[in-house]
């Protein structure tokens, strides 16, 4: 059976306008899978690339080179027309909820927002509205008012109701719960757990946290400077990790116990000195 | 953010959270503005008075003499409007041919409120569009255009104002076209359309900046994921978001085209004889500043009374949108420290 989602050799550069002899290249060839009704996780540092990836599957930034294939259908390439039809099934949820939800309209405008584009009527519209608001756990009556009168998670469960409104495939979740405090963060992904099992929806899971990916993923992928460096089962990767920069990753997460960190402080700072002085560039650079 | 907040109900949210809309809150703060509603006020009495003391386009006002009779002078033609409510003949007085000077300055402001309404209005216009459309669009649409705002600045205002405005001289008087599609005032409309069409610059310019900033937030993001269409995301999320910046600098425009309007009937190039606006009327009786100061205060008196109520409107308008405003918040702060100290000495 074909993946839901298929990247190969996904390149990406960011540059100058002028010509192009200055871009600067973020993505190294990347090429991962999911399936239909998987977790990916994705983790790795600031810079690595992660968001990019993410942001490139969406359309929101062009590939540069590789192929990236959706439910059979190439969209690396896509014109408006079809990206509107691919939106059907691919749908995105944002780090900050804060700037995610226009804060001029109505949560009632937010949620119909992807239905009146793909041309239902509205009052189709408002009552897969009840049904959404319902689904992530907020009252009825949230409808009309505006996101500002919402908390954090709140909000980010509006974000959530949002990229479900058209039933898709494959949600992009991009770090959706970094912004939150710890018992908030817990929720959502409670939440997000129990829509997949619902729903049979696929996630690529954007994050820093590895005990969050560890949390919601079934296989998990770890980015460095814009190469894979180790993908496996979640279990895998997050106990049993082969590459030493998942093992410093791993490390790096402090614990509570201030013996224990000590200990753990050492042992990531031995791993360093065992990198190599270029890689070592690569990452003060 | 707490736990308690996530479970919290929105009906037990704070009052400021509470119910207010973008709308509501924005016209909350903006009444709060002493100086701007006041403002407020004295721009609508002096449109009312303006408008309705001399008539306009053929309708009668209710006051005596219109700005171009020349009854007898009366004296040496001062005030003979005395405090508090002896209005006399001619309050403001009469200028050296006799005509009524109320009814100059009411029309001289007249003229200068159209000029200033025409220039606001289609300064603000092209500037969104422009501004707009080169800040979302980007690439070469929004090279081209920001290269043609730079062409447009730096060409001084006042030189290509008195270009226009001499052209628009030309092109309008009694028997030409533009007379017969604006009626009497075509002249000041002419140079009105002439000036807007140079005075957009600076807000096509913070426009840009403001759809610039708009289209990379993640709701414009989220969407375009949705599949809604350019026509959607300009007017439905961006337009929304940056309608503060653009209200208040068109007011702001508005007040700077008073100005530029009254500079340029003083040198000579706006409105003709014997139309009169505040500007020609200053420059006419200059040389009477020593002799009869009334045929220059009261003009003056106007542009000021004008120019500074447009502008604490849009400094109210500008407290109001403005997001990162805490005036308001702070003030509350402070009156609720206020009464629960009160409390807690009683």
């Amino acid at each position: 059976m074909n993946p839901l989602l298929a990247i190969e050799d996904l390149r990406v550069s960011f540059g100058s306008g002028l010509g192009r002899r200055h871009a600067k290249e973020v993505l190294h060839g990347i090429s991962m899978s999911i399936e239909a009704g998987e977790t990916l996780g994705l983790v790795g540092e600031s810079g690595s690339g992660k968001t990019t990836i993410g942001r490139a599957v969406l359309g929101l930034t062009a590939a540069s080179g590789g192929r990236i294939v959706f439910d059979g259908q190439q969209i690396s390439h896509l014109n408006m027309a079809q990206r509107r039809k691919l939106a059907k099934n691919l749908q995105a949820v944002f780090q900050d909820p804060y700037t995610s939800l226009n804060p001029a309209l109505t949560i009632s405008d937010v949620l119909s927002e992807p239905l009146i584009a793909q041309g239902s009527g509205s009052s189709e519209a408002r009552t897969v509205i009840a049904d959404l608001l319902d689904k992530v756990g907020l009252p009825s009556d949230s409808a009309r008012r505006l996101p500002r009168e919402f908390s954090g998670g709140q909000r980010q469960r509006i974000a959530i109701a949002r990229a479900l409104a058209l039933d898709p495939k494959l949600i992009v979740c991009d770090e959706p719960v970094s912004s939150l405090d710890l018992s908030t963060q817990g929720k959502v992904l409670d939440l997000l757990i129990e829509i997949q099992e619902r729903t049979g929806v696929a996630y690529l899971f954007i994050s820093h946290d590895l005990a969050v990916v560890r949390h919601i993923s079934h296989r998990v992928a770890v980015l460095r400077g814009g190469h894979i460096v180790e993908t496996g089962s979640a279990r895998q990767v997050t106990s049993e990790p082969e590459h030493a920069y998942t093992k410093q990753l791993l490390l790096a997460s402090p614990v509570a116990d201030p013996i224990a960190q000590k200990e753990r402080r050492e042992r990531r700072s031995r791993l360093t000195a065992l990198d190599s002085p270029s890689d070592r560039l690569v990452k003060d650079a | 953010m707490s736990t308690s907040a996530e479970n919290e109900n929105p009906d037990t949210a704070t009052p400021e959270a509470r119910g207010l809309s973008q709308g509501q809150l924005v016209r909350k703060r903006f009444f709060g503005h002493t100086a701007a509603v006041i403002s407020m006020f004295v721009f609508a009495g002096i449109v009312i008075l303006a408008f309705t003391s001399v008539g306009y386009a053929g309708i009668p006002g209710w006051y005596q003499w219109n700005y171009i009779e020349t009854p007898p002078i009366q004296g040496r033609g001062e005030p003979t409007w005395e405090l508090p409510f002896d209005f006399g003949q001619h309050p403001f007085g009469q200028d050296s041919v006799g005509r009524d000077m109320f009814a100059m300055t009411m029309r001289g402001a007249q003229l200068s409120l159209i000029v200033m309404f025409i220039i606001g209005a289609l300064g603000g216009i092209l500037g969104v569009i422009i501004g707009g459309v080169s800040g979302y669009f980007r690439g070469w649409v929004e090279a081209v255009l920001m290269r043609l705002t730079d062409t447009v600045i730096i060409i001084p205002l006042i030189i290509l104002a008195a270009v226009l405005g001499t052209i628009s001289q030309t092109m309008t008087g009694r028997g030409t076209i533009a007379n017969a599609i604006f009626g009497g005032s075509d002249g000041v409309v002419l140079l009105g359309l002439f000036v807007g069409v140079i005075i957009w610059t600076g807000l096509a310019r913070l426009v840009r900046g403001e759809f610039l900033s708009l289209r990379e937030r993640e709701f414009v993001d989220a969407a375009r994921i949705a599949g809604a269409s350019d026509r959607r995301i300009i007017f439905k999320h961006i337009l929304p978001n940056a309608v503060g910046v653009i209200i208040v600098n068109t007011t702001l425009v508005m007040a700077s085209a008073i100005l530029l309007e009254t500079a340029l009937s003083f040198l000579g190039m706006g409105v003709q004889a014997p139309d009169v606006s505040l500007g020609s009327l200053i420059s006419d009786n200059q040389q009477a500043f020593t002799t009869r100061p009334w045929l220059f205060w009261w003009p003056g008196l106007f542009i000021i009374a004008i120019c500074l109520s447009i502008n604490f409107i849009g400094d109210g308008l500008r407290d109001a949108f403005d997001p990162r405003q805490k005036k308001f918040r702070a003030k509350k702060a402070k009156d609720t420290r206020a009464s629960s100290s009160a409390e807690a000495k009683a």
